[in-house]
């Protein structure tokens, strides 16, 4: 188990009686990105979404097993829900910025938190855009709509609202899935300058960008994980069947 | 017979049950306008009902209706709020959750005068508060709680789930979520929602002649002393309303122009309700564009 980081360790998640997620452990050490692939229906986002319990907010759903954060459960019954998801950052297949300004997108989070001093906020908000390389293209209309802006830079703005918070870890549900081929280029250019500072794990479908963006993969099929190395080892030399098939496109 | 002739005999079926309805609701609404609208004048609207002259108005039933609305929201809008938060929010589903909604379901559709005789029973005589604003808006709370409860629910359960968790996802609790992110985005809808079930109160009678009464003290539109029996704001004296009203001079009037009062009346009334509704989406869809913050 990785002092810092994140790492899962046999991991089940239940929809009422039907287990969607069948002991699974993994290790997420910071710093990496680790791509999570497998055909529709695995259960990727159903893992993805319990490493912040964001599952918790489904009725009908129960998870068992241990989630390890900086020397805690956080699957724990006892743990601070609330306080953990500031720690895990989350982006969403579909854009979904908050009916509000560009701004007050990103402020909303840190001022929650405690950041109350304008200047504060002012800085935050640059520095979360300029990461998300998003400050030349929206610093004339911060206090616009965030809904105004197009698909691709609503989703920086997801990313870079996430960052507001100072996570440790972001976790990505196809982030790119729902772009066009440019701003997909400039979410994954994101990706690969975050990961100096966050450990990511991140869906995706598509195997170009799994081998483009991440240090190691993990295969989902059916509930379980049937492989997980450094990502050039999958992509060229798998060691399960199942996996060298799936990647060669052999079923889906 | 092809697809093609289906769907035009059915297309053609559509618009013909549909074009009968808006008839019979634009002849029923021209009815009333065309015999009332030549009896309103400020002056109706403004002067005191007459008993058994010509020439009475309207103005403390106007002032009633509108006030006893107003008492009514009062009650039920933060109730309704809270009510329906906890129900789309907090409620886990279950057997108890199931059977609230089932009672707030059937206490909507309760029939008006069945809510008239219990408020008189309980409201007016076992609690004393006798035929007054108060007891009126009691009554009227039983109609419009359980909307209240249902539009809350329904419109927060319409905010799209991505936005509650992204708001969760930041480590926002989940009231400052509620508050913060859903409720902004369901205000247009529990905004309309609520003026369009204040349409609904604002023309009951049933429910009102047993508790709100069928008579108004002689008020004294310059007393706005909340406490003072003359006062229009006493919320403890007896009130009729305007649909009252309309009900009394049309069984018992005996001014000789009560058919014209009457008529008058009710086409006020069609006019607020109509208010109401005009309203209530251009309020909505602003509050809509305000919250939402596109141009
Ligand atoms: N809310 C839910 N209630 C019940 N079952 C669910 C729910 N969400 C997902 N499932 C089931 O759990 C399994 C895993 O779903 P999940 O969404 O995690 O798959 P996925 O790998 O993310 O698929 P995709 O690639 O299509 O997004 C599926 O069989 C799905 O039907
Ligand atoms: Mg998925």
């Amino acid at each position: 188990m990785h002092q810092e980081g994140l790492s899962a360790k046999n991991l089940r998640v239940f929809y009422g009686e039907k287990e969607a997620i069948k002991g699974v452990s993994l290790d997420f050490a910071p710093r990496e990105v680790t791509a999570l692939i497998g055909p529709s229906g695995c259960g990727k986002s159903t893992f993805l979404r319990s490493l912040n319990r964001m599952n918790d907010t489904i009725d009908g759903v129960r998870t068992t097993g241990e989630i390890w954060m900086d020397g805690e459960n956080i699957n724990d019954p006892g743990v601070d829900v609330v306080l953990l998801r500031q720690k895990i950052g989350m982006v969403w297949q579909r854009p979904n910025p908050f009916h509000k300004s560009i701004y007050e997108n990103i402020a909303f989070g840190p001022r929650y938190h405690g950041v109350r001093n304008k200047k504060e906020l002012d800085a935050i908000v640059e520095d979360c855009l300029r990461k998300a390389a998003l400050w030349d293209e929206t610093k004339d209309r911060l206090h616009q709509s965030a809904l105004a802006l197009s698909g691709g830079q609503q989703q920086r703005l997801c990313i870079a609202r996430s960052i507001a918070v100072k996570p440790k870890v972001i976790l990505m549900d196809e982030p790119a899935s729902a772009l066009d081929p440019v701003s997909t280029a400039k979410v994954e250019e994101l990706i690969s300058e975050l990961k100096q500072e966050y450990s990511i794990v991140i869906v995706t479908h598509n195997m170009h960008q799994a081998a483009r963006v991440s240090d190691k993969t993990a295969f989902f099929y059916m509930g379980k994980v049937v492989e997980y190395d450094v990502t050039d080892k999958i992509f060229t030399n798998p060691s399960e069947k199942a996996t060298d098939d799936y990647i060669s496109g052999r079923f889906g | 017979m092809n697809a093609k002739t289906a769907d035009r005999i059915a297309t053609a079926t559509i618009i013909g049950v549909a074009s009968l309805i808006v008839l019979i609701l634009a002849g029923l609404l021209g009815f009333i306008l065309f015999r009332g609208v030549s009896h309103i004048s400020f002056d109706f609207l403004t002067s005191v009902p007459q008993t058994i002259k010509a020439g009475g108005g309207i103005g403390p039933q106007l002032f009633n209706s509108l006030f006893l609305l107003l008492l009514t929201l009062i009650i039920t809008i933060p109730l309704g709020l809270g009510a329906g938060i906890y129900m789309s929010e907090y409620a886990k589903p279950g057997r108890l959750t199931d059977s609230i909604r089932l009672v707030v379901e059937v206490l909507s559709s309760f029939p008006s005068i069945v809510v008239g005789l219990f408020g008189l029973l309980v409201i007016v005589n076992l609690f004393g508060f006798g035929f007054s604003l108060f007891s009126g808006a009691l009554a009227l709370t039983v109609f419009n709680l359980p909307l209240m409860v249902r539009i809350t629910e329904q419109s927060l359960k319409g905010v799209p789930r991505e936005q509650k968790e992204a708001s969760l996802a930041l480590g926002l609790s989940r009231w400052k979520t509620i508050t913060s992110v859903m409720l902004p985005i369901a205000t247009p809808t529990i905004v309309t929602g609520t003026i369009l079930a204040a349409g609904r109160v604002f023309g009951e009678a049933a429910a009102l002649l047993f508790t709100a009464g069928m008579s108004s003290p002689r008020l004294d539109f310059s007393n706005w002393n909340p406490l003072s029996p003359t006062s229009p704001l006493n919320p403890f004296r007896p009130a009729e309303t305007l649909a009252v009203h309309i009900w009394k001079i049309n069984s018992e009037g005996l001014a000789p122009d009560a058919a014209e009062i009457a008529a008058g009346a009710s086409a006020v009334l069609v006019i607020t309700v109509l208010l109401f509704n005009f309203s209530a989406r251009w309020f909505g869809r602003y509050l809509h564009r305000r919250f939402t913050a596109t141009k």
